[in-house]
């Protein structure tokens, strides 16, 4: 054993001298003589400052393997603790020299690929959500207003999402977000929700996004419907935004602005057609405010979705979060060549974590965007120009009361349309939902949700009751704040 | 009130960021073991922040917005790399537009590098808990293997920040020299109870354990992750009673009444542990976390 120590510090001194020697080759020779001298003395001042680290690390080697003779905590390998790792870089010296005088055999020195990455080039994860449940609405899929919310009596298959992501390169990072669901027909649908690439290197706090993405316009909108605190979409989200959010193909630019708190600016541009715009140009034949929808082309760059967006957060405490924002949506609308259409909002998100939280546990949040629609439509047939408004809003509370436990209630009201012709999908209602989520682990979640429902007065109050199950397979998911 | 706090933040937050201008090199920890390393290694030539704190959960750790701006302005970002960070660091990364701390960038220091990792899994298989593919995160409470950080540390410092880098190597060998001082201590305070079983809430304290001559192979937790079932407490217990393990070592993020109930049943003791400087009273310093974890688990191993 003491021989094979030996021989250990041998390697290790051998690598030290190896990797010490090669830089000197490849430094610069100054033509100065006195410079060189002076560089030469450099040197000679690391290398016996080398030495000594040496000196030091087989003084401890040598202590540790006297003072432990358990075979289980015998010493790590010498190479490992003097090597210089960056100079390993991908290369880790090798575990050839380590005799195998542990019961426990010692690891492979092993590669670590930092962050997200994995082994390979990118990152694969699977996302199944699906709800079972019941509802005392006759229209149970006029009552839900989210293309991911649970529609029918029984079983829905919410949202099945894979996701693939990874860096494309040095200089961008690509993720595209495909989406399968089971119609209440029971046909399987596909949807490229989100593809896009993000620069990681542009200078001066600037970041560029161009594809298919979610329209980053407040807080809930450009999340996945898995990490929504609760089964449904917020009423207004679904009311100005369409049954699956705001988004499209375009270009987003944003600025990180050098201020001491966190104050990031977002610039969108996307087209402004198809339902996933259908506040805007939409889809021809369908309405918004009881004005159909006709075909438009787009003939400016304002017949474009324009989203400035700007989102600031300030660490309130060692245990408290803020995070703001204001959003508008600005784009042509469909009912006639001259219609537009813009959409206000606002959102405030704060969160509590205690300093010795347990698995991000306990926690309480609190959440909420307030939206404002104006749209003007043109003259057409008998129906003259107008301007309709409306508005609406939610505001969420979730408690994690203990870790994998949270309880939830939110509020969620519209307004009227106050528009002509009256538009029935356009009448004001309001929901409550209190809410019960429970997460196994990190990976997994079910969530039991109640939500009462009122609308207009000449329907029914409408009571449904949710039952959630997510899982996921693959990469580690990451959430941002 | 409210505002006049939301305010008084705001003015305190813009003033304190206008100090560390003069810092050589801006350095970001993703916990608190390397930032203490860097302080210790940098000295004032650094300013160090730190993502989690020192007393929470490193598994799960809020990936706040302001961190996305400490991350865009840093030179140097330390992270431990086998996916102990998975979980919060990428979105910050993503968020803080730095090439500076981009992978393989020069200042991007992945603390993991050149160290052995235990407990790698043979497969990765998540119903065997949330398993790191690469390895057991919690090396840093080996003191030897921080020794082998500080130094990746000075060479990262040095080669950044050339003007500073004989202070950089005079600090990195005085802790090393220190650590290797104390190293004896440690070693010599835990000698006569070599071969002991401890128990832990997690896997954390494998690499101390390996270090030090004791066995921290047995775990509140029934897989890495998942929390502890009756059943499995029940089995817990019992194999304390009968091997007379008496010392559990909990956390300060821990489920603290858990321990308490199997040390009450099985008359064990209980030990306030924890892997980040700052965490303990008393421990601004890497050496000091170590040194007050060690008397602890010495004082307690010897208890009768």
């Amino acid at each position: 054993m003491r021989r094979s120590t030996c021989a250990r510090i041998g390697v290790a001194l051998a690598l030290i001298v190896i990797s010490g020697a090669a830089p000197a080759r490849a430094d610069q020779q100054p033509a100065d003589p006195l410079e060189r001298l002076r560089a030469l003395e450099q040197r000679v001042e690391e290398l016996k400052q080398e030495n000594d680290t040496l000196r030091s690390e087989i003084e401890s080697l040598r202590h540790d393997f006297q003072a432990t003779p358990v075979p289980a905590a015998a010493p790590e390998s010498p190479e490992a603790a003097t090597t210089p790792p960056v100079e390993t870089e991908a290369t880790p010296p090798p575990a050839e020299p380590v005799p195998a005088i542990a019961e426990v055999p010692a690891p492979e020195p092993t590669t670590i690929v930092s962050g997200a990455g994995g082994k390979n080039f990118l990152n694969l994860s699977l996302d199944g959500l699906v709800a079972a449940g019941t509802s005392t609405a006759k229209d149970i899929q006029a009552l839900q207003v989210g293309g991911h919310d649970p529609t029918q009596r029984g079983f829905t298959v919410q949202n099945v999402e894979t996701v693939l992501e990874g860096a494309v390169d040095p200089y961008l990072r690509g993720q595209a977000n495909i989406v399968l669901q089971i119609t209440p027909e029971g046909e399987t649908s596909v949807e490229l929700e989100e593809v896009y690439a993000t620069t990681s290197s542009l200078p001066k706090g600037l970041q560029v996004k161009a594809g298919q993405f979610f329209t980053e316009f407040g807080r809930l909108n450009a999340q996945h419907p898995h990490s929504w605190d609760f089964v449904d979409q917020p009423l207004v989200n679904g009311r100005f935004f369409g049954p699956d959010g705001l988004r499209s193909v375009g270009a987003r630019v944003s600025w990180l602005m050098p201020t001491n708190f966190y104050s990031e600016a977002f610039l969108a541009v996307q087209n402004s057609q198809g339902e996933t715009a259908s506040s805007f140009r939409g889809v021809p034949g369908e309405t918004l405010f009881g004005r159909e929808i006709q075909q438009r082309e787009v003939a400016s760059v304002s017949d474009l979705l324009i989203t400035p967006h700007y989102a600031a957060s300030f660490d309130l405490s060692d245990t408290e979060t803020l995070l703001v924002g204001a959003s508008a949506a600005l784009g042509p609308n469909g009912t006639s060549d001259h219609g537009r259409t813009r959409i206000y909002g606002v959102d405030g998100f704060w969160k509590w974590k205690p300093t010795n939280a347990f698995r991000g546990f306990p926690f309480v949040k609190v959440q909420g965007e307030f939206m404002q629609r104006r749209a003007s439509v043109g003259a057409v047939d008998s129906l003259a120009a107008a301007t309709f408004r409306d508005r609406g809003g939610y505001l969420q509370v979730n408690w994690g009361y203990k870790a994998g436990r949270i309880v939830g209630l939110r509020f969620d009201r519209v307004s009227g349309d106050r528009g002509d012709p009256a538009d029935d999908a356009l009448a004001p209602r309001w929901r409550i939902s209190p809410a019960l989520t429970w997460f196994p682990t990190e990976f997994s979640k079910l969530r039991l949700q109640y939500n009462y429902d009122k609308r207009s007065p000449f329907q029914d109050d409408a009571h449904s009751l949710w039952l959630q199950l997510e899982f996921l397979l693959g990469a580690h998911a990451a959430h941002k704040f | 009130m409210r505002t006049t706090r939301v305010f008084f933040t705001i003015a305190a937050t813009c003033m304190a960021a206008v100090l560390p201008a003069n810092a050589a090199l801006k350095v970001v920890g993703t916990t608190g073991e390397y930032s203490a390393l860097a302080s210790q290694i940098g000295g004032a030539r650094v300013s160090v922040t730190t993502i989690a704190k020192p007393t929470e959960d490193p598994h799960f750790v809020d990936a706040r917005p302001s961190q996305i701006v400490a991350l865009n302005r840093a030179d140097v970002l330390i992270e431990g790399g086998a996916e102990l960070e998975v979980g919060w660091l990428p979105p910050l990364l993503d968020g803080s537009r730095n090439p500076k701390i981009a992978a393989g960038a020069p200042g991007r220091i992945v603390a993991s590098q050149g160290i052995q990792l235990l407990d790698i899994p043979l497969a990765a298989d998540r119903s065997q808990g949330d398993t790191h593919v690469a390895g057991n995160p919690h090396f840093m409470l080996d003191p030897l293997n921080a020794k082998i950080v500080a130094e990746h540390i000075a060479r990262v410092f040095s080669a950044l920040d050339p003007a500073g880098a004989s202070l950089y190597r005079t600090n990195a060998s005085a802790f090393e020299a220190a650590l290797d001082a104390k190293m004896k201590q440690w070693t010599a305070a835990l000698a006569p109870f070599n071969g002991r079983q401890i128990v832990t809430y997690h896997p954390t304290w494998r690499y101390f354990g390996r270090r030090f001559g004791l066995k921290a192979d047995t775990f509140l937790e029934p897989k890495p992750g998942i929390p502890p079932s009756p059943p499995h407490l029940a089995k817990v217990m019992q194999k304390m009673q009968a091997e007379n393990i008496r010392v559990l070592l909990v956390e300060p993020y821990q489920p603290r009444k858990t321990a308490e109930a199997v040390v009450a049943r099985t008359g064990g003791v209980l030990v306030d542990v924890a892997q980040f400087p700052g965490a303990l009273p008393g421990t601004p310093t890497y050496l000091d976390l170590i040194d007050t974890v060690v008397k602890r688990v010495a004082q307690a191993l010897a208890a009768k």
